[in-house]
């Protein structure tokens, strides 16, 4: 598996001006009525990505991931699947696969008979389907429930036969729609590393939709973050995380505390922000904003100190105020710090070591501070 | 309620059904078997022989022995009797098919219907049982005599020249059954069609079917138990169907609910009628028993 991570850390084709999208929406729109559910959206989808569309339910991702596999048509605006567009070639001759969010496994077939479905519509010769399906099975680690039918067959099994069913048909992409999300968490988490395995062991394109956004930061190579139709940003899973374009990312994606204020002075390469909430702090920003104008400053819970003691950087970014809350999570404890103004800001800290000396309590005065480029500035 | 009290409850909510097939279907059934065992005679009640209290053990031990399959055995003797239940289990079988085939598109388009539509579209098909049975049969006849209003329509037309025999054929039964029966085939495949999850047929075509192939491998299989269940509720009532031939067919058209009919009250011969609908359901009971035999055999395989 080392060898996979390793290839993995150095899959980027689209930081590269030469690849080639295997996927390419362009300016697709999509209307029901008057509802806008796409909205003028262009993406690309290189081929081998693990491609994730993130966004709460009613974003549009759906119903995106529903035109790439033919079950709706884009009102306007053009999808093209490895140099072919897809306008108009119905569902059933399309060289994509879609694992339904219901699984939709055909109950009045058993598990082999629903994963040797497609084959079957395909004219495959017989002896080729049973070692399709023979082949699949193992892949999926259920040959010994082939002459079953679904309704005997826990969750995780059921979610199992409908990936071996929607990858028997090699299709050149595979939709995921919420795959996961009919598994428990424990299972879930099992079941993202097993995907992404997968994946690399197949060497296929997968566009997952979800709106968990834990399991597109795992097992996704770059997540689309979409909202009202649109894409908000396109990135990797740690440029999402740490350099989130908007207000709507740094917010929709994990905990943040989030600062308004007004740009007071831009220095090299740094950006000062007299905050709202009374204190300044000074970001590392390469595209800063104008002086004068209206900022945001959004830094992650993980990324805040909070101690007894006056920092050095004080009265830049730092700020006094009192424990509000403690939350004890095992691998970490979050505090809920309630600054002077009556904000209360969120910061968290590992618990490395088993115990510690005179912890923080309740109500006790305390200093946050954070480094200069432990934010972002948002423009919005 | 305490936990005895809800046991009980649960107890008595089992034994109603069983009690309602005891009073109302076991008991009057031996009763006809009874009588289908008897032999006629001018008398009240017009057979022989009639249990009596009064004559005791031994006289019912005697009447028992009185008990005869002559009855039986006169239905096998007279083709009459066979014709009968052969051409009335031929009427049923086309009539069952003719609406299967009228009821299943309906049914599939109420499905298909958006929501907000289907409670009305349901009440539609439930409508006609607002005006009585007889009356809708009865008007069946104006439309189909010969100078009724479906003659005079294709006469009108120019489609023919001269009126359709239609009334006092089969073809007026099948049409009068069809009607009749159209909404308890149409019901229950309608249910097994609006449960049935959209994205199954969405996934046969993703998987490479045309909409068409999808319907035949994956929705149609998936709607029978709705089907069958449709198809019994039509073809059991319309084998045994007394009204519809009477009014409609014409005096060659041989059905066994108007042979029973006749027995019955024109020959006044209980016992022969009885053994008549004795052997009637035996006929439908039978087969029935064995295909759900079968049925439970293949859904216990799976397992």
């Amino acid at each position: 598996m080392k060898s996979l991570g390793s290839i993995r850390r150095s899959f980027a084709p689209w930081a590269d001006p030469k690849s080639v999208p295997f996927i390419a929406v362009k300016n697709v729109t999509k209307k029901f009525g008057d509802f806008v559910a796409v909205d003028d959206l262009s993406l690309n989808i290189y081929p081998r990505e693990f491609f994730a569309l993130l966004g709460a339910s009613g974003c549009g991702k759906s119903t995106l991931l529903r035109m790439l596999a033919g079950f709706e048509q884009p009102t306007s605006g053009e999808i093209i699947l490895d140099g072919q567009s897809l306008a108009g070639i119905p569902p059933y001759k399309r060289p994509v696969n879609m694992m339904f969010q219901s699984y939709a496994l055909f109950p009045h077939m058993t598990v082999e008979n629903n994963i040797a479905f497609g084959l079957k519509q395909d004219g495959m010769p017989k002896a080729d389907i049973a070692e399709r399906v023979d082949q699949m099975l193992k892949l999926v680690k259920l040959d010994k429930f082939s002459k079953r039918k679904p309704h005997q067959l826990s969750g995780g099994q059921r979610q199992r036969v409908a990936l071996a069913r929607s990858l028997a048909k090699r299709p050149k992409v595979l939709l995921l729609d919420e795959p996961l999300g009919a598994l428990d968490k424990k299972l879930r988490e099992e079941t993202q590393f097993e995907l992404m395995d997968l994946q690399q062991e197949l060497g296929l394109t997968f566009v997952v939709v979800t709106h968990d956004q834990e399991e597109a930061m795992t097992m996704a190579d770059r997540i689309a973050v979409m909202a009202h139709g649109k894409v908000v940003q396109v990135a990797t899973p740690p440029e999402i995380y740490e350099a989130p374009n908007s207000r709507f990312v740094a917010d929709f994606i994990g905990d943040v505390n989030i600062f308004d204020g007004t740009v007071s002075s831009v220095g090299n390469g740094t950006v000062e922000i007299a905050t709202e909430t009374g204190f300044t702090v000074r970001v590392a920003s390469s595209e800063p904003p104008a002086v004068g104008a209206k900022a945001g400053f959004a830094v992650r819970p993980e990324k805040i100190r909070v101690g007894r003691d006056r920092p050095a950087c004080a009265p830049l970014n730092a700020a006094q105020g009192e424990i509000w809350d403690i939350g004890y999570l095992g691998d970490m404890t979050v505090f809920h710090v309630k600054l002077k103004d009556g904000k209360v800001i969120k910061a968290s800290s590992l618990n490395a070591v088993r115990a510690v000396e005179d912890p923080l309590g309740y109500d006790q005065e305390v200093w946050i501070s954070f480094d200069e480029n432990a934010g972002v500035v948002l423009k919005d | 309620m305490s936990k005895f009290g809800s046991a009980l409850f649960n107890r008595l909510v089992i034994i109603i059904p069983y009690a309602w097939l005891l009073f109302f279907f076991l008991i009057p059934f031996f009763i006809v078997i009874r009588i289908s065992l008897s032999e006629t005679a001018v008398a009240m009640p017009p057979y022989l022989p009639v249990f009596d209290l009064a004559s005791g053990i031994g006289g019912f031990i005697d009447n028992i022995k009185q008990f005869s399959i002559d009855n039986y055995i006169w239905l096998t003797e007279d083709a009459l009797y066979a014709k009968a239940y052969g051409s009335s289990l031929w009427i049923a079988a086309v009539s069952t098919f003719l609406t299967l085939l009228i009821a299943y598109p309906v049914a599939y388009g109420m499905a298909q219907a958006p929501n907000t539509i289907r409670p009305t579209l349901l009440m539609l098909v439930i409508l006609p049982f607002w005006t009585s049975f007889l009356i809708r049969v009865y008007a069946w006849i104006a439309i189909l005599k010969p100078e009724g209003l479906f003659n005079q329509l294709l006469l009108t037309l120019g489609l023919i020249d001269q009126p359709l025999i239609i009334l006092n054929t089969n073809w007026a039964i099948y049409i009068g059954i069809v009607y009749s029966y159209l909404p308890f085939m149409v019901l229950p495949i309608y249910s097994s069609l609006e449960k049935m999850d959209h994205s199954l047929t969405e996934a046969a075509q993703d998987l490479g079917c045309t909409p068409i192939r999808a319907f035949w491998r994956v929705t149609f299989p998936l709607s029978m138990p709705g089907v069958v269940a449709g198809c019994m509720l039509v073809f059991i009532p319309a084998v045994g169907e007394f009204v519809i031939p009477d009014l409609l067919g014409g005096s060659e058209t041989l059905m066994i609910g108007k042979t029973l009919w006749n027995e019955f009250n024109a020959n006044r011969d209980w016992p022969v009628s009885a053994a008549v609908a004795t052997i009637l359901l035996l006929i439908l009971v039978v087969p029935i028993m064995f295909f759900q035999h079968a049925q439970a055999k293949a859904d216990g395989e799976g397992r």
